[in-house]
C-alpha cells in the first residue's frame, strides 16, 4: 500500500501543453505514471503525443474527468493561472489536486483552499510542491523517480530537493511514499494530514518528517504524533543556522522574533518522542537503528 | 515586503482608512516644510522597520515648523536597534482619547486570515494577548467572504469597544480589510487605532507586509521597495533572478531548492565548528532545472563577495541536471579568468550526475575538487576557509 496515489490513480495533466508540463508529463509517464489526458483552457478537442500515448486535451477538468475517469490532477499553470485552474479541478470534484506551481499569492490560496473545504470533495497537495510519489506505483510532481523503489518508509516533507537527498540516503531501503508538502505559507495538505495517513498504512513502518524554520507546523505536528502515531519517526529540521528576519527562498521560510526557529521545533519533536537528525545523514542514520532495533 | 509607517499611511489613505496629515521627509529644512504645511503641533517620527523607535527617542512632539527643523535633525541619522534612520514621517498631532488595536493578517495554521481587534491598544498587543487574553478579540474571516460591514460591527462588539465608537471602529475595520485584499497584504496592522478628542477614528500609526508573490498584479509596489537597506550583492543576484540572502561567514554556498540550501548553511556551519568557527556566507538557491548560465551567474555573484574564502556548491538534481551545474562552473571560471582565486568544492548527486562529474574531471581546473557527500564536502570547504 501507499498513501494518497497507487498504481490505480488516474492522472490529468493541467497545463500539459506548455513547456513544463510537457517535460514533467514525459517524466510522469516514463516512471510508470496512469497520464489519461491534459487540459488548457482554449485547446480542447487536440490530441497531444507523448512518450508515444495519444493523450487527449480538453477545455475544463470536468470534461477531462467526464472522459478519462481520471481521480488525480496535477497542476503546472503559471502563478497568474494557478487559482483558477485549482477552482476548475475543486469544481470537478476531482479528489486529488497537487499544485506544482511556484510563487502563487497567498490571497489566492488561502481562497482556493477555502473553496476546497467548502465543496468538500477534494484534497490539495503544495503550492510549490514536488509532488509525490509511490515509488514503482505513480509519481505525480517532479520527483526524480530513479532515486530509489518501492520499500517500508513513509516520508514528509517541506522541501523538494531535501526529499530527494533523504530518498537517496535511505535508498537501500526504499518508500512507501514520499510527499512533498511545499514551503508556502498557506498549503493544502500538511504533515498531521501525512502523519495521520501513514500512521494508518499498514505497509509503512517508519516516518521520517523533515520540515524547515517559519510557522509552527513542525510544533503542531509534534503534539500530533504525542497523541496518534505510535510508529517510530525521526526528524530533520533545515535552519538552525539562519538568521532573524532573513525570508530563505521559501515564502514561508523565516524567522519571526523567538518564533519559527528551528531549535524550538527540534524541542518540541524530541518532547514528542521524536529523534531530531543535524543533518540528512545523521536522521538517515538514525532512521536505520530505529528499523535494526 | 514591510513597509514604512508612512508608506502605510499612503497606502491607508488611498483605501479610506481615516489618517492624520502627514509627509515623509530627508532632511531637516523638508521635515520644517511639511511642519508649516501642516500647520499646528506636529509629531516627526523615526521611519524605521523595527519596534520600540519611541522608547529610542525616535518619537518626538514638535511645536512648530522651527522646532520640527531641531526635532527632525536630532532623529535623522540615530541608530534605532541597528536601523539607521534616512527619513522621518511629519504627522499631524491629535488630543488622543482612548487607544485602540486593529489587524487584519494571515494565520498559518489556520490557513485564513484573522482579525484580532482590542480595545487596549498602543501597547506590544503580544503581551495584550499573553496577560489579558479576554481583551483580544480573534476572529477568522472567510477570504471568498471578506469583511462585511455586519461582519466587522459583530468583530467590534466582540472585541468589546464602547457603544460610541462601535460603528466608526467597523467602518475602519471594512476599509482595512479593502486595503489587505487589494493590495494583496499579509498583515494590516493599526496600533494604535485612536479616538480623538473630538471623536473621530484614526489610524495613529500603521503597520503593513505586502506578498511579493504577488508583485505581477501590482506593478505599483515596485516604488515602494527600500533600496537603500538592499544589500548590493542582494541587488545583483535580483537583477540576475536569482534567491541569494548575505550572511556574514566565509564559505559561499550555491545549491538548488530552499531546503537542501539551509540544510547545506547548517552542515557547513557544524562543519565549521572544527576550523575555528567558519560559517556560511551566503544563501544562495538556483531553483529547479537551472541552466549552465544561472550556474555561472550564482558563482560569478559569489566569487565577487569579499568575504568569501571558499565556495561549496551543493546539488542534487531533480529537475536541475548536474551536467548543466558542471558546464557553468566551467563556463563561469572560463569567464573569470585570473580574477577567480578561491578554492571551490562541488558535490553533485542525481540527475545526470556521471555526465556531470566527468565534466568536472575533463575540465580539471585547480580551483575545483570533487567530494561524494554533503558532509565531506562541507567539512573540505570549511577547512579551506579557515586556511
Amino acid at each position: 500500500m501507499a498513501i494518497f496515489l497507487n498504481e490505480n490513480t488516474k492522472v490529468i495533466v493541467q497545463g500539459m501543453t506548455g513547456s513544463e508540463g510537457t517535460k514533467h508529463t514525459r517524466r510522469m509517464i516514463a516512471s510508470g505514471t496512469k497520464i489519461v489526458g491534459g487540459v488548457t483552457p482554449g485547446k480542447g478537442g487536440q490530441v497531444v503525443e507523448i512518450e508515444g500515448i495519444s493523450l487527449p486535451v480538453f477545455n475544463t477538468v470536468a470534461e477531462a474527468v467526464a472522459a478519462t475517469g481520471a481521480n488525480a490532477s496535477v497542476i503546472f499553470v503559471p502563478p497568474k493561472f494557478a487559482k483558477s485552474a485549482v477552482v476548475d479541478a475543486i469544481d470537478a470534484y476531482v479528489p486529488l489536486i497537487v499544485v506544482i506551481t511556484e510563487g502563487i499569492p497567498v490571497h489566492d490560496t488561502a481562497s482556493f483552499f477555502a473553496y476546497a473545504q467548502k465543496i468538500g470533495k477534494s484534497r490539495i497537495i503544495g503550492p510549490n510542491c514536488p509532488g509525490l510519489i509511490s515509488p514503482g506505483k505513480s509519481n505525480i510532481g517532479i520527483t526524480p523517480a530513479d532515486i530509489t523503489g518501492a520499500g517500508k518508509i513513509g516520508l514528509v516533507s517541506k522541501s523538494g530537493t531535501l526529499t530527494y537527498q533523504m530518498m537517496y540516503e535511505l535508498r537501500d531501503i526504499g518508500f512507501t511514499t514520499a510527499v512533498g508538502i511545499g514551503g508556502d505559507p498557506v498549503i493544502g495538505t500538511t504533515h498531521i494530514d501525512c502523519l495521520k495517513a501513514f500512521q494508518d498504512d499498514p505497509d509503512t513502518e517508519a516516518i521520517v518528517m523533515i520540515g524547515e524554520i517559519g510557522g509552527d507546523a513542525e510544533e503542531r505536528a509534534a503534539a500530533f504524533i504525542k497523541e496518534y502515531v505510535t510508529k517510530p519517526v525521526v526528524g530533520y529540521v533545515a535552519g538552525f543556522t539562519a538568521p532573524e528576519g532573513k525570508t530563505m527562498g521559501h515564502a514561508g521560510a523565516i524567522v519571526s522574533g523567538s518564533s519559527g526557529t528551528a531549535e524550538a521545533k527540534k524541542v518540541a519533536l524530541e518532547a514528542a518522542g521524536v529523534q531530531v537528525g543535524k543533518t540528512p545523514s545523521e536522521t538517515a542514520t538514525l532512521l536505520r537503528s530505529i528499523l535494526q532495533g | 515586503m514591510d513597509l514604512f509607517e508612512y508608506q502605510a499611511r499612503d497606502l491607508f489613505e488611498a483605501n479610506g482608512v481615516p489618517v492624520l496629515a502627514g509627509a515623509v521627509a530627508t532632511t531637516p529644512e523638508e521635515a520644517q516644510r511639511a511642519a508649516e504645511k501642516i500647520g499646528g503641533k506636529v509629531v516627526v517620527k523615526a521611519q524605521v522597520k523595527i519596534g520600540g523607535r519611541g522608547k529610542a527617542g525616535g518619537v518626538k512632539l514638535a511645536e512648530n515648523p522651527a522646532d520640527t527643523f531641531e526635532k527632525a535633525k536630532a532623529i535623522l541619522g540615530m541608530d534605532i536597534k541597528g536601523h539607521t534612520v534616512h527619513k522621518v514621517m511629519i504627522a499631524a498631532a491629535a488630543p488622543i482619547e482612548s487607544e485602540y488595536y486593529l489587524a487584519i493578517l494571515l494565520d498559518r495554521a489556520a490557513r485564513s486570515f484573522l482579525v484580532m481587534a482590542s480595545v487596549s491598544g498602543g501597547m506590544d498587543i503580544e503581551e495584550v494577548a499573553h496577560k489579558t487574553p479576554e481583551k483580544l478579540a480573534k476572529v477568522h474571516i472567510d477570504p471568498n467572504d471578506g469583511i462585511s460591514q455586519e461582519k466587522a460591527l459583530d468583530i467590534v462588539r466582540k472585541g468589546g469597544f464602547p457603544s460610541d465608537v462601535e460603528k466608526g471602529v467597523a467602518e475602519v475595520l471594512v476599509t482595512l480589510w479593502k486595503t489587505f485584499q487589494s493590495s494583496d497584504a499579509t498583515l494590516v496592522e493599526v496600533n494604535p487605532l485612536v479616538k480623538t478628542a473630538d471623536g473621530r477614528i484614526i489610524a495613529l500609526d500603521g503597520k503593513v507586509t505586502l506578498d511579493d508573490n504577488a508583485a505581477f498584479r501590482h506593478p505599483d509596489h515596485e516604488a515602494l521597495i527600500d533600496h537603500a537597506a538592499t544589500n548590493p550583492l542582494e541587488a545583483l543576484a535580483k537583477e540576475k533572478d536569482l534567491n541569494y540572502v548575505k550572511l556574514d561567514g566565509e564559505v559561499g554556498v550555491i545549491g538548488n531548492g530552499a531546503g537542501l540550501v539551509m540544510s547545506t548553511l547548517d552542515v557547513v556551519a557544524y562543519a565549521g565548528e572544527k576550523f575555528g568557527g567558519v560559517k556560511p556566507a551566503n544563501f544562495l538557491d538556483i531553483g529547479g532545472g537551472a541552466s549552465a548560465q544561472v550556474m555561472a551567474d550564482g558563482l560569478s555573484i559569489i566569487l565577487g563577495d569579499p568575504a568569501v574564502k571558499s565556495v561549496f556548491v551543493n546539488v542534487f538534481g531533480g529537475i536541475t541536471a548536474c551536467d548543466a551545474v558542471a558546464n557553468g562552473i566551467v563556463q563561469a571560471l572560463t569567464m573569470l579568468g585570473d580574477k577567480a582565486t578561491k578554492p571551490i568544492v562541488v558535490r553533485l548527486d542525481g540527475n545526470n550526475v556521471l555526465e556531470g562529474r566527468r565534466i568536472l574531471n575533463e575540465a580539471n581546473h585547480p580551483l575545483v575538487q570533487q567530494l561524494d557527500t554533503m558532509d565531506g564536502a562541507a567539512a573540505k570547504a570549511a577547512e579551506l576557509a579557515a586556511k
